[in-house]
């Protein structure tokens, strides 16, 4: 039993326990995560991914505010079921903007990875005011007071600058713009031509219809219209993307 | 002047939520930081009160240091009720979703209050507590740096007021089990930072040539929730007068660095630590040694190594790479061995005692713990089996292998150590009623049961339901249906958990009417039979 007796030695060294229990602890995430940050597949850029508009970006930090993540996932499985109910499966891609990632991990409501598109922007709005009024199964909680908050636009380029911070190529001219270009994607009557350059297929409108004020809803919609819509798979080269 | 330095600290602090109340860029943040100010405000004003200007009177060295420790098993049970609450609620909220009141009250805002309420406010209460009772008591130590624990205390307690009310004003990095923003990640480092010195120092200062096993667990626990925080928390705020950041990683790298935060809360702060509580109250109230001294140094060693790798499991089929995958599987299935050995080691502890389950009902309540632990973390590894899980992720399948293991494991031995130590710490001969220790363990263990019975058979149901297929080829169910037919099992889920939280508000009862002092004139409970000893000399012969 030599090896037992030398574990005294440990049992008597306070400092040696706790470097060794952390030496110990480290080991299994430095091998898993850290090559996630080289490997091709979890790097790799796929076209049409583009940085979330100032008003997706906003409209993303409600779904975050609001724990949507807690029930809905972001994230197709590649398996015949879930692609034929919400759509090819998720790239590694489709969510390197994303900070936080919104993955989920519970399905108590439908995936949304590939929500965009396939409602109107009345649907998603009336759905959300009261889900049982378009869905009766539905036991998701009402949102309505979405549509009385006006969303804050004090400086929105600081959002913009602290995700540049954190690698999200914004360029200096879309963070120059911010505000503008959160305004003009939710409001008709503004000139859309710089936002749809910096965003292309940046989805336009007055998704709350009410012209009067941009509200929480607006950007909520705004988001979900464009999730999972921004890569085309007509395009998407499937052989390449297997490692 | 008694509290001098900590009432200009406070009142400080307190100046300082005000300024970032009057200066904060967002709303939320701006509400947040009253409630902050009101908070350290409240609490300099009741230290002012009571500040004297007496000279202090000397501590005995050798004492053990119990006020940290009374207010910590109070605060594990008033937290444990309010959190076990908070679940009901929001398992009635899925039943019947009229309950769900915007903004403040929706589930989305709800449910991390309900896990963070548990997890962090109840459980880490119960650790805080339990390991300082145990390390000065092991090592025959007063707790080290004076007023140190109380700065733990108190601290812990802001941590969990501030993260909870946070959630329902919607400040969140939507990073489940660690959801709190980055001005309260920063506080709560603190204070870790501050536990970790406490505990350390005690240890070191220990009048025991050994280091007990339980403090190992601990410690670990410790060290490596630090570790665990402080990466998966990185990020970027907006300002540092608002309540908005942006994680550090994205996509998949942030998906693996949570789930390995994720996963190893459950490993280092939901066993881990818990082991730790295992390994000094188990004995103690058996009245017999640790099992196996060989086992534990094997079974720690084994599962803190092999802990850490098993985050990936939480992500089988995304679009993490395979190879993740494949090895999160298979260290989570080696991680079923050094589980068992903790299960084995817990209860062969209680070799030569087994009869005690008849009549004292904490032991009974421990036992439960244990093999509710080795249920559990059997089920575990079985779901990291990626066709198993296959099925069984995003169902409420993994919500119910959750609840086996929190309400089970984590819930039943807290309440076992706080039988335990109420008595002791308040110098009571005993508890109020053991009667409704035993009344607390069955309403426990069948609301456990049926929780996981409901969990586990409607998650299977929707799994199956999702991928069914008619035979034309075409999916049988729409989404909308699956949740249709959960309804039923909604409602007997939250009749479960709403048997577990009579049990715990029994406790509280029960605690409270100890610590006043009381103890109800009932029934002895049944005492050992002498029939089922060896008969003697004199006993009654064959008739």
């Amino acid at each position: 039993m030599g090896l037992m007796d030398k574990h005294a030695v440990i049992e008597k060294n306070a400092t040696l326990l706790l470097v060794g229990s952390l030496l110990v602890v480290t080991i299994g995430g430095i091998v898993e995560i850290a090559p996630l940050f080289y490997l091709d597949n979890t790097i790799e850029k796929v076209e049409g991914m583009r940085p979330y508009s100032p008003l997706e970006l906003a409209g993303r930090n409600i779904y975050v505010r609001e724990g949507c993540y807690l029930c809905h996932s972001q994230m197709i499985r590649p398996f015949r079921d879930e692609v034929e109910r919400y759509g090819h499966y998720s790239l590694a891609a489709e969510s390197m903007y994303d900070h936080p990632f919104q993955w989920g991990s519970k399905r108590t409501g439908p995936d949304l990875a590939r929500v965009g598109d396939r409602y109107s922007n009345e649907w998603h709005v009336q759905h959300l005011v009261d889900p049982r009024s378009v869905v009766p199964e539905s036991i998701m909680p009402s949102y309505a007071f979405l549509k009385e908050m006006p969303i804050e636009v004090k400086d929105f380029s600081t959002h913009l600058i602290a995700n540049s911070r954190v690698g999200v190529p914004y360029s200096d001219d879309m963070i120059a713009s911010a505000n503008a270009d959160l305004m003009a994607q939710a409001d008709p009557n503004i000139d859309p031509s710089g936002l749809e350059a910096r965003y292309p297929k940046a989805k336009l409108g007055d998704f709350d219809g009410n012209p009067q004020q941009v509200s929480e809803m607006d950007a909520l919609v705004a988001y979900l219209q464009m999730l999972g819509t921004l890569v085309d798979f007509k395009n998407y080269d499937e052989a390449a993307g297997y490692r | 002047m008694k509290f001098g330095t900590e009432i200009v600290l406070l009142s400080l602090f307190a100046f300082a939520a005000l300024v970032a109340a009057g200066f904060g860029v967002d709303e939320p943040f701006r509400q947040h930081m009253w409630v902050l100010f009101f908070a350290v405000a409240g609490f300099t004003a009741i230290l002012l009160r009571n500040t004297e200007f007496k000279p202090a009177v000397p501590i005995d060295p050798a004492a053990f240091m119990d006020g940290p420790i009374r207010y910590g098993a109070v605060a594990t049970v008033f937290w444990g009720v309010v959190g076990m609450l908070v679940g009901v609620v929001i398992a009635l909220q899925l039943a019947y979703p009229d309950l769900s009141v915007e903004p403040w009250f929706n589930f989305g805002r709800l449910r991390p209050l309900h896990t963070s309420g548990v997890v962090f406010a109840f459980g880490g209460n119960a650790l805080l507590c339990t390991s300082l009772y145990v390390v000065q008591r092991t090592c025959r130590a007063r707790l080290f740096g004076g007023n140190l624990a109380w700065f733990v205390f108190w601290g812990y307690q802001l941590f969990i007021v501030m993260a909870a009310t946070g959630y329902l004003l919607g400040i969140t990095e939507s990073r489940e089990y660690a959801e709190p923003e980055w001005y309260v990640d920063l506080w709560l480092t603190m204070v870790w930072v501050a536990y970790l010195v406490l505990f350390l120092g005690t240890i070191l200062k220990r009048r025991e040539p050994h280091i007990y096993v339980a403090n190992w667990f601990y410690l670990s626990f410790i060290v490596t929730i630090a570790m665990l925080h402080v990466i998966n928390n990185l990020s970027m705020p907006v300002s540092f007068v608002g309540s908005k950041s942006y994680s550090a990683f994205s996509g998949v790298q942030d998906a693996l660095t949570q789930w390995w935060y994720g996963h190893n809360a459950v490993g280092f702060f939901l066993t881990a630590g818990f082991l730790g509580m295992m390994y000094y109250f188990v004995p103690k109230q058996a009245n017999r040694p640790v099992y196996s001294y060989r086992l534990s140094i094997i079974h720690f060693w084994a599962l803190i190594f092999l802990y850490i790798w098993a985050g990936p499991h939480h992500l089988h089929y995304t679009a993490l790479p395979d190879w993740a995958q494949t090895l999160g599987m298979a260290f989570s299935i080696m991680l079923w061995m050094p589980s068992w050995g903790g299960m084995i080691n817990g209860l062969m502890t209680l070799s030569g005692a087994w009869d005690k389950l008849r009549t004292d009902p904490i032991i009974r309540m421990m036992v439960m713990a244990i093999a509710f632990y080795g249920m559990s973390t059997f089920e575990g590894p079985m779901m990291s089996i990626k066709a198993v899980n296959s099925l069984s992720h995003y169902t409420d399948w993994t919500i119910g292998h959750v609840h086996s293991g929190a309400l089970g494991w984590v819930g039943m031995i807290s309440f076992g150590a706080i039988y335990f130590m109420v008595p002791k710490l308040w110098n009571r001969e005993r508890l109020y009623s053991l009667r409704l220790v035993n009344w607390h363990f069955w309403l426990a263990t069948l609301g456990i049961v049926v929780y996981a019975a409901v969990m586990w058979v409607s998650g299977v149901m929707q799994g199956l339901m999702w991928r069914e297929y008619d035979e034309q080829g075409f999916l049988v169910f729409s989404f909308a249906e699956t949740v249709a037919a959960m309804h039923l099992y909604y409602i007997m889920r939250a009749i479960g958990g709403a048997m577990y939280l009579s049990g715990a508000l029994i406790m509280a009862w029960n605690v409270t009417m100890t610590i006043l002092g009381y103890q109800r004139e009932e029934k002895p409970m049944p005492r050992p039979i002498a029939a089922v000893r060896p008969a003697r000399s004199g006993a009654r012969k064959w008739a």
